[in-house]
């Protein structure tokens, strides 16, 4: 079985991060550092290899970024990948979250894996969601937000939280699957593996060789354009109280509650 | 009873404990040419200089395997522990890079002013004029050490050094008198050292010559020094400097240093140091606070006096309207010249930059000495590895030193910070003479002193200014703007003694920039001679030093963990 | 007809958020000059006309209905399709929720269209919609517009508030999918399991914080018991943490978790930065502290100073006496 995880590199937590006022794009000119999230779809992927209800023959890394992506992948390999796959190409840069879910389902298919898993959110785009606009794409089922996956005859069995409670969900593969950072605890790289990482195989694919159309991509393909970036809504100065009488004061904040239905 | 540090030392024989020899079996050992120990500009430069060196030497290159030049650092990247002012001395840089023209550093350039003034109280501003020699800064470039870390961290990836983030160099490999190699640290431990789930041991790298530029208060290069007993009768001394970055409305256009307020001049203070205040370009600038640690009241804590020196109407005025967008702490040596070690080098292995005390004090100098002894070390192993022997004598390192700059500047300064012991004004006149006078007077061998013998006192509470979070702040809110983001279940790296005098641990607390160390509230009313546990919170540590300096330990913690420099 | 609405139910009733997204659908609809319709899918006996048509009190003058597996995302992307294939919807709305999300993104390939997800407030702009949605840890928003139709809205959670703006009844039309192949491969196993104790204070909508100014651990027998009576859950900061008066599993902050619910209540926390990144964005935050220049102050909507070993008992009484 192929398994192939993709992750992202986003700006470091430490960064601040901020808009580009004229291009109205994240700023990406500072640290970078493999999504935190991905870390955990990729332990993921090592434990089903690990579990051994399944034989999984290949664990492959596949990002969608600038040049600078690579060390995504190097990180991603040090923790287990096999090899890695960079897509890379100036028409994908703007791409907005129907773009690059389209570009992303081109260059998976372009693996055919058996099951892809992914972190459920990114650190910049909270989108969330980006595992099931790729799943539409390649007509496979799918599931985020995923918290335990159990590999039981051939099939994935999946928990998650949802609106009312928590879902068990059995899954057949080909599936997308995006997991939440509840799922595991993502192990540490050893030293051989770091260093080893820069040798494994990494094929950098521009849009073209997957069969990716220009005019889907990029800030002409998207399909939502931002139109201003504003500061956040300013939060109206609290009121104090200052406890003199304590039974004036706590009725004083039951009221204050009542009125906000916070005590339905 | 005393309340000197130094009597209530930290649970650590750091030779017995971090040198020894490799503990994986044998084909698990990862095998490189030259490792070199920390990635700020000493072991960058080594590394780059190494590569330019075996560039030209591919037969050299091949022998030295899959990994020729290997190069830990215990920060998420090249330059996220790094913090200094600075103003960089040019030589290093031309030496290293002779072909990338200056405008193309990643520095902000030479500024042609320099103002200094003395502080007499929070109002007032003597300039002293003409600008005392050690403070004239012509041609050195203003730079931030996080961001020439990364800088250069690239161009040693790109000359093909195995840059290794998030590793920690936890012990020394010394196998029959020499040094192999370092270990790498455990990962994966929880506060009490216990393996977690994830726990994933260190690695033994095992090199030909093992470089360590470790910076101040170095890990293996304190427990290198015992072992080998390499250390100088003359202990070394440090400064803990506090520094914040600015945004600001007006462009600096001079390099400012300040001496005397918010410091106390009397003798029985001890309050050596001064500020520094350099523009970094148009929109931005740099500014930070030094203090001698052999400071004596338990009250007195540098970041909080930073802090009131933005009141002082010339710093006020500078940062109006602006924006704090950084903040960082870190130690320096200041013993200068004779509390370096007495070698600087073992059979296998060599010490450069701030971990062998390579900095000089009056001139605020360190970087680029750093990288030159870097290059020195590079050029030295490369000399041996060449001549198809071991890296056992590396003497020739040493004799570049000694014949370089480094060494006659640090030898011109090397009474200067002494006299200082006796206040300012004592201090502040042989210094005086030792400058005029070219290094000459005074005469003979002023011993410097452990900061930690020094007795402490509790002085009347300071009126320190409130933080605002605008212009005034607090601890926890600037490590937090330091980038720290360490997991609390991780292991405490600090080693001190929990139960001390009030004295001594008020100290801590006041000193420690980062709030680690707090004497509990129900403690805080005990009669000055009881002694008082200390609480710790390791996780808020940004790894400054001052700590060690001061009757603990510093102990590297788990590799990645600790501040994320962008631009101290 | 201009925007289609999905609202999803369970065991008879329809979820909140999918009320707000209906009454927000059915306001926005009449700015845009057209209507608003809402989508329901399911298996059951429990989506009966009168449930269905129930939604026309919120605005919505259409309800199409299909039989399908429920809980499940893929199946209504094959319904929706459809149905704003045939119709010509201009936009899709969902309020917040798991479903809601993936549902929207399977939208978004199968149409190529444009989606916001977080949205929290959406205007009618130049004769189309705009949705407005926070970046980058809340610290900017953004106006997004849409090229080409239909555009995909996916609200954040309780970005929608629930009005019943209609006239009556909707019609309800149901509709026949044949579902895509793929869709049928993911299974319900079990859905909507209850796991008892350990609630996840993640997802808990009433939070009473302890922290350091409880004074002891033994503090943190009034914060249980208000939350208690507030139907919360405890939840607590580092500093306590790490002294051992409560369990890391509830520890808010940046080394912490992160949780933005209706309601915090914070007693005896100071305020600090590590803290605060781990709740800024809780709906309604109240603070009891003693110190009136802790900085838990400068955002709290309600800050209380005074004695949290008066306040909070006398509180929690009152609120039991309250909710009765």
């Amino acid at each position: 079985m192929k398994i192939c995880v993709l992750v992202k590199e986003v700006p470091d937590a430490a960064v601040e991060k901020r808009m580009d006022p004229n291009s109205k794009r994240l700023d990406r000119s500072g640290e970078k550092n493999l999504n935190p999230f991905d870390t955990h779809a990729i332990e993921a992927a090592m434990q089903i290899r690990e579990g051994g209800a399944v034989d999984v023959d290949e664990i492959v890394a596949v990002t969608m970024g600038p040049e600078s992506a690579f060390r995504a992948l190097h990180k991603a390999v040090s923790l287990g990948a096999d090899r890695s796959v960079h897509l890379t190409d100036d028409a994908l840069a703007g791409s907005d979250v129907c773009a690059t879910g389209y570009a992303l389902a081109r260059v998976l298919e372009s693996e055919s894996p058996d099951l892809v898993l992914l972190g459920q959110q990114s650190d910049d785009g909270e989108c969330y969601t980006i595992g099931a606009v790729v799943a539409d794409h390649l007509k496979m089922p799918s599931l985020t937000q995923v918290i335990k996956i159990d590999v039981e005859g051939g099939k994935l069995r999946c928990e998650r939280q949802a609106e009312y409670g928590y879902d068990t969900v059995d899954v057949e593969m080909p599936a997308v699957i995006s997991v939440g950072d509840a799922i595991n605890e993502p192990r540490y790289p050893s030293l051989k593996a770091i260093m080893g990482a820069k040798k494994k195989q990494l094929d950098t694919k521009s849009a073209g060789d997957v069969g990716i159309e220009g005019d889907r991509v990029g800030e002409q393909g998207s399909r939502t354009s931002v139109l201003a970036v504003n500061p956040p809504a300013q939060k109206e100065a609290g009121e104090i109280i200052e406890d003199e009488d304590t039974n004036e004061t706590v009725e004083k904040i039951v009221s204050w509650l009542e009125e906000r239905k916070l005590l339905a | 009873m005393s309340t000197a540090p130094v009597e209530f030392p930290p649970p650590v024989d750091s030779a017995k404990e971090f040198v020894g020899p490799p503990v994986d079996p044998e084909d698990e050992r990862i095998e490189v040419g030259v490792v070199i120990v920390g990635g700020g500009p000493a072991g960058l430069a080594c590394a780059i200089r190494l590569t330019q060196l075996l560039a030209e030497d591919e037969a050299l290159m091949e022998s030295l395997g899959e990994v020729p030049v290997a190069l830990v650092e215990k920060g998420k990247t090249t330059g996220s522990h790094l913090l200094s002012g600075a103003m960089m001395n040019p030589s290093a840089m031309q030496k290293l890079f002779p072909d990338v023209p200056e405008d193309d550093w990643p520095t902000f350039g030479t500024v042609d002013t320099d103002a200094v003034y003395l502080l007499p109280n929070g109002k007032r501003a003597i300039p002293l004029k003409p600008t005392p020699p050690p403070f004239r800064n012509h041609g050195n470039h203003v730079v931030s050490v996080a961001q020439l870390g990364r800088w250069l961290g690239e161009k040693a990836e790109e000359a093909g050094v195995y840059v290794l983030a998030e590793t920690a160099a936890a012990k020394l490999l010394v196998d029959d008198g020499r040094v192999v190699g370092v270990r790498s640290g455990d990962k994966g431990r929880g506060r009490d050292g216990e393996e977690l789930s994830n726990f994933e041991p260190g690695s033994d790298l095992i090199a030909k010559a093992t470089v360590l530029c470790e910076g101040t208060q170095g890990h293996l290069t304190g427990a290198a020094i015992r072992h080998f007993e390499i250390g100088s009768e003359d202990p070394q001394q440090w400064e803990l400097g506090v520094k914040e970055v600015w945004e600001v409305e007006k462009p600096l256009d001079r390099v400012i240093h300040t001496m005397g307020w918010p410091l106390r001049f009397a003798a029985k203070y001890r309050e050596f140091g001064g500020s520094f205040i350099y523009p970094m370009g148009e929109d931005r600038i740099s500014m930070g606070l030094v203090v001698g640690l052999d400071y004596r009241d338990a009250r007195f804590s540098v970041h909080d006096a930073l802090q009131e020196l933005k009141s002082h109407p010339l710093v006020a005025d500078l940062i109006e309207g602006g924006k704090r967008v950084g903040w960082g702490a870190k130690t320096l040596p200041s013993g200068g010249y004779w509390a370096r070690p007495t070698q600087l080098w073992a059979p296998g292995m060599a010490i450069c930059g701030d971990g062998a005390g390579m900095v000089n004090v009056p001139t605020l100098k360190g970087v680029h000495y750093a990288m030159h002894a870097g290059m020195f070390a590079a050029e030295s192993i490369y000399e041996r590895l060449k001549a198809g022997g071991s890296c056992d004598d590396l003497s020739n390192y040493a004799a570049k030193v000694e014949d370089s700059e480094i060494e006659q500047d640090q030898y011109r300064s090397r009474n200067m910070r002494q006299p200082f012991a006796k206040g300012f004004f004592v201090g502040g006149a042989v210094a005086n003479m030792m400058e005029i006078s070219g290094g000459r007077f005074p005469p003979g061998r002023w011993a410097t002193h452990d900061d930690a013998t020094v007795d402490v006192f509790i002085g009347p509470e300071r009126d320190y200014p409130k933080p605002d979070g605008k212009k005034y702040f607090d601890k926890l809110s600037s490590v937090f703007a330091s980038g720290n983001a360490t997991r609390d279940d991780a292991p405490n790296h600090i080693r001190i003694q929990e139960k001390v005098p009030l004295e001594v641990a008020l100290m801590w607390q006041n000193m420690c920039p980062a709030q680690v160390y707090e004497v509990p509230e129900e403690e805080l009313d005990g009669n000055g001679n009881a002694e008082v546990n200390v609480q710790i919170t390791p996780s808020n540590c940004i790894q400054c030093g001052a700590i060690t300096a001061k009757g603990g330990r510093l102990t590297p913690p788990e590799g990645g963990d600790g501040p994320n420099y962008q631009a101290t | 007809m201009s925007i289609l609405v999905y609202a999803l139910h369970y065991e008879g009733e329809f979820n909140k958020n999918s009320l707000g997204a209906v009454s927000e659908g059915a306001k926005l609809a009449k700015e845009l000059g057209g209507e608003c319709a809402a989508v329901v899918v399911g298996d059951g006996d429990d989506l009966s006309d009168d449930l269905c048509s129930s939604l026309g009190k919120y605005g919505a003058t259409k309800v199409f209905r299909a039989r399908a597996p429920e809980g499940l995302a893929q199946p209504v992307v094959d319904v929706m399709a459809k149905v704003i294939q045939e119709n010509g919807f201009k936009y899709a709305l969902f309020g917040g929720g798991l479903l809601g999300f993936e549902i929207g993104a399977g939208l978004t390939a199968r149409l190529n269209a444009g989606v916001t997800m977080e949205v929290t407030a959406v205007k009618a702009q130049d004769g189309g919609l705009v949705a407005e949605r926070p970046i980058l840890q809340d610290s900017a928003v953004v106006d997004v517009g849409y090229v080409g139709e239909p555009g995909i809205i996916i609200g954040r959670l309780n970005a929608f508030d629930i009005a019943e703006g209609g006239e009556g009844s909707a019609e309800v039309v149901d509709v026949d999918v044949q579902l895509e192949e793929h869709s049928t491969k993911a299974v319900m196993v079990q859905r909507g399991e209850q796991r008892g104790a350990d609630v996840n204070i993640e997802d808990a909508e009433i939070l009473v914080a302890g922290g350091r100014g409880l004074g002891k651990a033994e503090g943190f027998e009034l914060a249980e018991a208000l939350a208690e009576a507030l139907g919360g859950a405890v939840a607590a900061t580092r500093a306590v943490v790490d002294a051992g008066w409560y369990p890391y599993a509830a520890q808010i902050g940046q080394t912490g978790k992160t949780v933005a619910p209706k309601l915090y209540l914070a007693a005896g926390i100071s305020g600090a930065i590590q803290h605060k990144v781990g709740m800024q964005n809780s709906e309604n935050i109240v603070a009891i502290n003693k110190d009136p220049n802790a900085p838990i102050f400068e955002f709290s909507d309600l800050g209380v100073v005074g004695d949290l070993n008066k306040i909070l008992p006398k509180l929690t009484d009152a609120v039991k006496a309250k909710k009765g």
